[in-house]
């Protein structure tokens, strides 16, 4: 008995313990309290709606997963494009900081209509809204990191010689990369929140077009089952996001010269 | 026979014409192979003055004259090493090593090719150092002094004719920085490098210089030149006799002088 109980590892399992245990929480409290299924339905009744309803959700959860991947690489491969132009130069930081702080503070659901009026209603405003709502941690983390070169290592190549380019090279990429891949977590979970937002308000097909659809049919069981598979969604991303960062920079983890 | 580090009425101003004014009226000449030391109250300018030499800050007033041409961007014989080891924590500590072979002109074009012959060359200065069979580590798994030897031997891999060092042993325990003052010394008698070192300690200064420079406060000017003609090689010994003490003292008099007049 405490053999078994001894060979279980509690931290690793901790996170299925804590999760099981919110479910089992919700069905008693809805239970308990005879909640109408229609303010919240407990999580059998949503299981039960994911089986009922699996060939739609999960055509639908590719989707989303579809557009989010594809806004967040473009976020990506963009982010990573003009966080190293901000950190080359400061005059561009200059310029384009203020720019880039007021278009990451307009709400990304008044740009919907707009790239509906460009691209039509569908896939592509779903990718460009996760584009553009995962793209400024990127660039924000990749110019910080360039920032926040120490001026003693400059100083050290400076006097060997080194050009703009050489510390960019040696110094400067290498050094921004823990907060590149850093920022991947915060970027990839933002893009989800774009696309479904896009998918909610202008689409047809996605878990936020499904969601918005089973709502106006007062399925809100259908409505949670999409929140859940967004979660997981959500979750396995950033899991992978996770281990990427673990792969691409352990030393920033292991070193206190940086606080990366 | 020219100096090798030469500085003439230099004066520098940090941050435009009504900026603050770091050093003025400077003066410092430093043979070739010779040990100097500049020691001075805090804030006088001691780094600006490595700064000047390495061609990092061109001084709006005099002449800085590094090996007979006037400095004008930053000069690729001098190796630098700080307080801070400033050891990329992505690359090992051999490759760390080999950085500014990447950098200086000569050699980045030769590396490749004769990667080989550099890495052994890196391996000879982390035997002397005390740091042998440790190059393939990360500086994350080295200590701060052993972090410090390696920075030294970054100074040295490209084998620059002058040494620049902005109080490099100052993070270190008494111990360390007692072995790596040997370390130093035993460079500049086999290598024959001059070397420039600023340090807030003062018995390190006698110990290693043939030559100390006092500043005076902000803006920094060279107060007194002392000469220690205490023969070579010296022993850690000679720092227990009246004669250390007692340069140690006058230097700690002038010091406490010219911070009083600030
Ligand atoms: N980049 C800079 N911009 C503006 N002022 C500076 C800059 N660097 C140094 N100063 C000023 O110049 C003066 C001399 O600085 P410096 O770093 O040369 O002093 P220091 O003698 O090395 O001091 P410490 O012993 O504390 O290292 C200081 O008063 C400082 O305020
Ligand atoms: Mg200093």
């Amino acid at each position: 008995m405490t053999g078994f109980m001894s060979r279980i590892d509690w931290l690793k399992a901790a996170p299925w313990l804590y999760t099981i245990g919110l479910f089992v929480f919700w069905e008693a409290a809805v239970r308990l309290f005879s909640v109408s299924q229609i303010i919240l339905p407990p999580p059998s009744v949503i299981f039960g709606a994911i089986i009922q309803y699996w060939p739609a959700i999960w055509k639908n959860s590719l989707q989303t997963l579809y557009t989010t991947t594809v806004g967040f690489v473009m976020a990506v491969v963009g982010g990573l494009a003009l966080g190293l132009l901000i950190g080359w130069s400061r005059q561009i930081y200059a310029g384009l900081y203020p720019l880039m702080v007021g278009f990451n503070a307009i709400p990304k659901v008044a740009v919907v209509p707009i790239l509906v009026i460009w691209f039509g209603i569908g896939t592509i405003p779903a990718i460009l809204t996760a584009f553009l709502i995962a793209f400024f941690p990127i660039v924000v983390n990749v110019a910080t990191g360039l920032a926040t070169i120490e001026p003693e290592v400059e100083d050290v190549l400076r006097a060997l010689g080194a050009k703009k380019l050489d510390i960019m090279l040696k110094v400067g990429i290498p050094r921004s990369m823990p907060y590149f891949f850093g920022s991947l977590k915060v970027a990839i979970t933002l893009a989800f929140v774009g696309s479904v937002i896009s998918e909610t308000v202008a689409a047809n097909s996605g878990l936020g077009f499904m969601m918005s659809g089973a709502q106006s049919q007062f399925n809100v069981p259908l409505v949670f089952a999409g929140l859940i598979m967004l979660a997981i969604e959500g979750i396995a991303m950033y899991a992978l996001m996770a281990w990427i960062e673990q792969r691409m920079t352990g030393w920033a983890h292991r070193s206190s010269t940086m606080a990366g | 026979m020219q100096p090798l580090v030469q500085i003439e009425n230099v004066d520098m101003r940090y941050g435009g014409a009504d900026g603050t004014l770091a050093v003025t009226g400077l003066n410092v000449k430093v043979e070739k192979g010779e040990f100097a030391a500049v020691v001075g109250p805090s804030g006088c300018g001691k780094s600006t003055l490595m700064k000047l030499v390495t061609g990092l800050h061109i001084p709006q007033q005099g002449q800085v004259i590094v090996s007979g041409e006037e400095v004008t961007e930053p000069v690729s014989i001098v190796g630098m090493a700080f307080q801070n080891p400033t050891l990329l924590p992505w690359r090992t500590t051999l490759d760390n090593i080999l950085l500014p072979l990447e950098i200086v002109q000569r050699h980045r074009k030769r590396l490749r090719r004769h990667r080989d012959e550099y890495v052994a060359e890196a391996e000879k200065l982390l035997e002397t150092v005390g740091l042998k069979g440790f190059g393939d580590k990360f500086p994350w798994q080295l200590s701060g002094g052993m972090q410090q030897r390696a920075s030294l031997c970054r100074a040295l891999i490209h084998q620059p004719e002058l040494l620049m060092l902005d109080e490099p042993f100052a993070a270190l325990d008494a111990f360390t920085r007692e072995e790596l003052w040997c370390v130093i010394r035993d460079l500049h008698q086999e290598q024959g490098i001059t070397v420039v070192l600023v340090t807030h300690d003062l018995r390190e200064a006698v110990f290693l210089a043939d030559k100390i420079f006092v500043m005076s406060a902000r803006p920094g000017r060279i107060l007194n030149v002392h000469k220690i003609d205490t023969p070579r090689p010296r022993d850690l010994d000679v720092m227990y006799t009246t004669e250390f003490t007692e340069k140690v003292h006058e230097l700690r008099n002038e010091i406490a002088e010219a911070r009083a007049v600030a």
